[in-house]
């Protein structure tokens, strides 16, 4: 059986926490702010980040869970948690309904007749709400949330898998990513299309993170510690780097090589692209290089928003999204110009670092008070 | 209001400003027009003084109202190269429909190619798309599919991606089909005229607001003059000269 080890490791909260950071600035629209997000210079974005820590966290929590309940109660844990975040999206979506419902109303410039295709869904809302509660219908950047409900809805016979035959387990999820890849699987979304986030390729980087929690990753550290391995990960995101400054330069395209473009594009986000995963890895290597588990920084205040959001994650993503939605809101109505969007950006993150606060003081009371020790586990929600 | 009424209207604007040549201020944004590849077709037909284009596209094509069709980009496009390029017969025809997917518009493209046989297509299109969410996949397809009909018509292609819209950014995603729009583009050697991000500097400079919600026709207008003289603009503009390397 593999064995967990106890200690948390905080820089999973910390980098949970950065990623969420990262995710609310990169759903605000036009946010001069979000140029200093990580998918600005490479393949992969905050989502990897997010998928990945999830997977190592709820293999660290239920894993142990499972020790010592079993199966039957450690998945209806999984399940429950499933839940919440499922209650938590169809939040989100009554929030973007009257988002939508007040832009069809006040909005009327000839210029965006077009645009405003987008609130025709509000004429049959029968057929478009069904369809939400059925997480086939999903609003813009409302596609995390349903990936993760998923991934953990089929996590139970993963993690036990996972405990008993680590690399069976992480060869059949590579596995059926590359089926997924060969057939083309995904779950069909309304009104047309697909899932945005495939969670049958996606699924990999959940069970990577959680083979990694299960002792993978000490299995690993060999390779990731030798200089070539680290190296290699430097040349690649150099490499990554130098691609994504075409996007903005278009000018330099012609410095790319044409065998090159052919073979890298489209570096395709549905599916999880391999590209992506491997300038995941290349991050991952390099931070963990840099930032050793050990590192006394981070029990310093100075880190601290950043954790106290990560270990909170799925509060700090939801009031990550709602803010998103105000802060966008804000741009349109009272300004756009540059520091107001700096301030929407400082303002967004210092509310969710306070919900986060709050949150974990909440728990901390809760274990505190006259219930019995609350039955999740004690770095709260941390979870998954 | 017809031609005349709107170049009145630029001179009250913009007192001093000439009657021929672009509205001074679209310029703000010329730095975003970029002629990555060569248009052979184009610089044929200019040298021949015949230039024949087709505006493919959806909704953002046109303008509503009467006379939405004559002060739409695709009509301003033809008066600009007119200018531009005197003794030159420039004829701008538009095949424009409302709510048309990419993957709709290359079923129509044969007949409008064998219709209108132009030496350049204008093809406008991603925001519908996004709107319907329809599969990445079969978007990059349809764009490719498109690209080569159009030349194997004997015409280039220009692609002309969706309109910035600040008050519909959080609702509608297309990040995923601007950026399939820029890979063809860039695998195919067809310039991209980048008309969001273009959009995105006017607005970001002021020169106009977006996120005006009344019911104004005027400045839907100048937008469109705008992006038909910088779309002349990509059309007449030499490519940069390290592009034989190819």
């Amino acid at each position: 059986m593999a064995k967990v080890s106890t200690e948390r490791d905080l820089r999973l909260d910390l980098f949970r926490g950065l990623a969420l950071w990262l995710i609310f600035l990169d759903h605000i629209p036009s946010n001069a702010v979000s140029w200093i997000t990580i998918r600005n210079y490479g393949f992969s974005d905050a989502t990897e980040i997010f998928v990945f820590i999830s997977g190592y966290t709820a293999a660290f929590v239920y894993g142990r869970a499972m020790d010592e309940h079993g199966f039957v109660v450690s998945g209806a844990r999984v399940l429950k948690r499933a839940w919440q975040i499922y209650v938590a999206h169809v939040f989100l979506f009554a929030i973007y309904l009257a988002e939508i419902a007040y832009v069809a109303h006040h909005f009327d410039n000839p210029l965006y007749t077009e645009e405003m295709g987008v609130s025709s869904f509000l004429n049959n809302p029968d057929v478009t709400i069904v369809q939400a509660l059925l997480l086939k219908f999903k609003p813009a950047n409302m596609d995390v949330l349903p990936l993760y409900i998923v991934l953990l809805a089929w996590f139970p016979p993963v993690l036990w898998l996972l405990r008993r035959a680590p690399s069976t387990a992480l060869i059949a999820s590579a596995t059926f990513y590359a089926l997924t890849w060969w057939f083309e699987w995904n779950i069909p979304a309304y009104p047309k299309g697909t899932w945005v986030f495939n969670p049958f390729a996606w699924q990999m980087l959940f069970v990577f993170g959680a083979w990694c929690a299960l002792g993978g990753a000490q299995r690993l550290s060999r390779w990731i510690n030798s200089p070539v391995v680290i190296t290699l990960a430097a040349f690649y995101l150099a490499f990554a780097f130098g691609i994504a400054m075409t996007w903005y330069f278009p000018r330099l395209a012609v410095f790319v090589p044409k065998f090159v473009s052919d073979t890298i594009y489209p570096i395709d986000k549905t599916n999880l692209d391999v590209l992506r995963i491997l300038h995941f890895v290349s991050l991952a290597i390099i931070t963990v290089w840099f930032v050793p588990r050990d590192w006394a920084a981070l029990k310093s205040p100075v880190f601290w928003p950043l954790i106290v959001c990560g270990q909170h994650s799925l509060e700090t993503f939801c009031l990550g999204v709602f803010l998103s939605f105000a802060g966008h809101f804000v741009f349109t109505e009272v300004s756009d110009r540059l520091p107001m969007q700096i301030a929407v950006s400082v303002a967004g993150i210092v509310i969710m670092v306070a919900a986060a606060a709050l949150v974990s003081w909440y728990k901390k009371m809760e274990r505190r008070g006259p219930r019995p020790p609350a039955a999740t586990p004690s770095y709260a929600g941390g979870g998954a | 209001m017809t031609r005349l009424g709107w170049l009145g209207a630029i001179l009250l604007l913009l007192p001093g400003a000439a009657l021929a040549g672009p509205p001074q201020e679209c310029l703000v944004a010329q730095h975003q027009v970029e002629r990555t590849f060569p248009l052979p077709h184009v610089e044929q037909a200019i040298a021949a003084k015949k230039l024949a284009i087709l505006v493919i596209g959806s909704g953002s094509s046109i303008l509503p109202g009467r006379g939405g069709a004559g002060d739409a980009y695709p009509a301003r496009l033809q008066q600009a190269l007119t200018e531009l390029l005197p003794g030159v017969t420039v004829a701008v025809t538009t095949d424009v429909k409302p709510h048309r997917t990419a993957v709709e518009a290359v079923t129509v493209l044969k007949s409008a190619l064998a219709a209108a046989k132009p030496n350049l297509v204008v093809w406008q299109t991603g925001t519908v798309d996004a709107i319907q969410a329809v599969d990445p996949d079969a978007f990059s397809d349809a764009l490719a599919q498109g690209i080569a009909l159009g030349r194997a018509a004997g015409a280039d292609v220009v692609l002309v991606n969706a309109q910035y819209s600040p008050r519909t950014e959080s609702m509608i995603a297309l990040t995923t089909y601007g950026e399939d729009m820029r890979w063809v583009a860039l695998q195919h050697e067809v310039p991209l005229f980048n008309r969001f991000d273009i959009m995105r500097v006017w607005a970001e400079l002021g020169t106009f607001d977006f996120t005006d919600a009344s019911n104004k026709i005027e400045m839907a207008k100048r937008v469109h003059n705008c992006i038909g003289w910088l779309l002349a603009d990509l059309i007449t503009a030499k490519p940069p000269s390290n592009e034989g390397g190819r």
